[in-house]
């Protein structure tokens, strides 16, 4: 199939459903939603379609670099393998719950999980 | 290839170029991030065209109806005419008609113009003083045919707007007011919708324009307005809503009160606490919150958590200028 992911995955409309469910699982997570309590909700929710449009391999000019820079102040703070497995835990939920199919499921978590080394900061 | 129009400045767009892309390269100053229609940093409007649709995606619908788009995103089929975020506003002279007590410390501020003053009712403007001191307030109306606004304006101890405008400003004189802005308003859509208010202090002014406007859209669904303040004397409007909810049965008015005295017919909390006592579940609600900036926006992840949609969640933080 020539498609991206992203456009199998449904583009645009699917970013911004998957971004409901996941932000709620993350605000809910007591591990993980301290890192998330930044006051402006708007912001927070750019960024996280930023995430989904990344995850999903849609159109995005991200660099190992970046992924590095935009989680620095993170792991200053304490992120780690955990943090970063409970995430890769609520993508996985949220994409189950909107239907997605296991095989795309499988692809965009490889994606995120590539990215695991600069998240970390390692 | 497309022309664009900044006040009497023109800049050619080429074609397969964004409106980002072309304004950047006119060296036009304009603030912009992602470049992928994710972070919202280049949102501007246009003032003459709808925008295409594709430089609309993923904003809040109240936006999209007022031509706002991503910059980046754009790529004009037509000539267009642009505002951009800073782009100095465009002030009339209004006439006070009206400065009266609504309680101890809140005026009701009507001001006139002589031709009619677009808006939605929610909206917010700019009110400048002659020596350019300048600040943020709701109307508190919707359109009317006398042309006139309505504000309603706390008393800040100390505040050189809102005193100003408390003990010097009388019936009569002229005041410089922008043109409307924000997007926490009402739009006839999803007529059965259940539509929540939240409102502390002054918050109610927005409030009362949304109400109002939606039960003259002839709204069906369940709307409830909340309305919380320290002491009951800093309360208003409280009879004109209750009277609204006896005229309209699908509106309900709660007044919450977070001091120690509660008299009959009161609610004792603050109104979060007092709005998720009762809201249990939010999905499919359409929800407003305005006044005080911390209750806004622990509000809008509150409601968001308790299922309410990210785009049916609509909020206006009264900031004070911190100096
Ligand atoms: C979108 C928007 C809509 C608004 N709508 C309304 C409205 O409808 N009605 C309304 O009354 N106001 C509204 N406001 C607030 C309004 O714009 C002014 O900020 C307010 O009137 C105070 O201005 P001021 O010049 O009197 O005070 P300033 O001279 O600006 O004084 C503010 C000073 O007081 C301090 N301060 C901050 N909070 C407090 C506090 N709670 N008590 C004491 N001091 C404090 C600040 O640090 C600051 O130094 C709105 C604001 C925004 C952003
Ligand atoms: C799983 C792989 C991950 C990917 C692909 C990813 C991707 C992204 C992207 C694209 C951004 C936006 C950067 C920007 O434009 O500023 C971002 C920001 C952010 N990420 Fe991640 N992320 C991942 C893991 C995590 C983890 C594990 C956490 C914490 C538990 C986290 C927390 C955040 C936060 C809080 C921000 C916002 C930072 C800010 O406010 O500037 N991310 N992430």
């Amino acid at each position: 199939m020539s498609n991206t992911l992203y456009e199998r995955i449904g583009g645009e409309p699917a970013v911004n459903a998957a971004v409901e469910l996941f932000y709620r699982k993350v605000l809910n997570d007591h591990r993980i939603n301290r890192f998330f309590e930044n006051a402006d909700m708007d912001k927070q929710i750019a960024k996280q379609k930023a995430f989904f449009t990344m995850a999903f391999g849609g159109p995005n000019s991200y660099t190992g670099q970046d992924m590095r820079n935009a989680h620095a102040g993170l792991v200053k703070v304490g992120l780690n393998e955990d943090h970063f497995n409970a995430v890769m835990e609520h993508l996985g939920a949220t994409l189950t719950e909107l239907n997605v199919p296991g095989d795309l499921i499988a692809e965009a978590a490889a994606i995120a999980e590539s990215t695991r080394k600069d998240v970390l900061g390692k | 290839m497309t022309t664009l129009t900044i006040d009497q400045n023109k800049y050619v767009c080429q074609t397969g170029e964004s409106v980002l892309d072309a304004l950047l390269r006119e060296n036009v100053n304009l603030a912009f991030a992602c470049k992928k229609g994710t972070c919202h940093s280049c949102m501007i409007r246009s003032t003459n065209v709808t925008p295409p649709q594709s430089a609309q995606s993923g904003l809040k619908n109240t936006l999209i109806n007022q031509n706002y788009f991503l910059a980046c995103q754009c790529y004009p089929e037509q000539d267009m005419h642009l505002k951009l975020p800073d782009q100095s506003d465009f002030y009339r002279m209004g006439t006070v008609v009206t400065n009266e007590l609504l309680n101890r410390n809140t005026i009701l501020l009507i001001i006139a113009f002589e031709d009619a003053f677009e808006f939605n009712a929610g909206q917010f403007v700019n009110l400048q003083r002659s020596d350019g001191l300048t600040r943020s307030y709701s109307i508190a109306n919707v359109p009317q045919q006398s042309n006139t606004l309505e504000f309603h304006i706390r008393r800040l101890p100390g505040g050189k707007f809102s005193e100003w405008l408390h003990d010097e400003v009388s019936v009569g004189d002229s005041i410089a007011v922008s043109e409307p802005g924000g997007h926490c308003f009402y739009l006839p859509e999803r007529h059965e919708q259940g539509i929540l208010l939240v409102g502390t202090g002054t918050g109610l002014a927005p409030l009362a324009g949304i109400l109002t406007d939606a039960l003259a859209q002839g709204h069906t669904g369940p709307i409830h307005l909340f309305h919380g303040s320290r002491e009951v004397e800093d309360l208003y409007r409280i009879n004109e809503m209750h009277q609204l909810a006896e005229q309209h049965p699908n509106f309900n008015y709660t007044p919450c009160l977070s001091g120690t005295k509660i008299p009959d017919g009161f609610v004792m909390g603050r109104v979060n606490d007092i709005v998720f006592s009762q809201f249990t579940d939010l999905k499919g609600w359409r929800v407003f919150l305005c006044g005080h900036p911390d209750m806004v926006n622990q509000m809008k992840k509150q409601a968001f958590l308790k299922g309410a949609a990210i785009a049916d969640i609509y909020a206006d933080a009264f900031l004070v200028a911190q100096h």
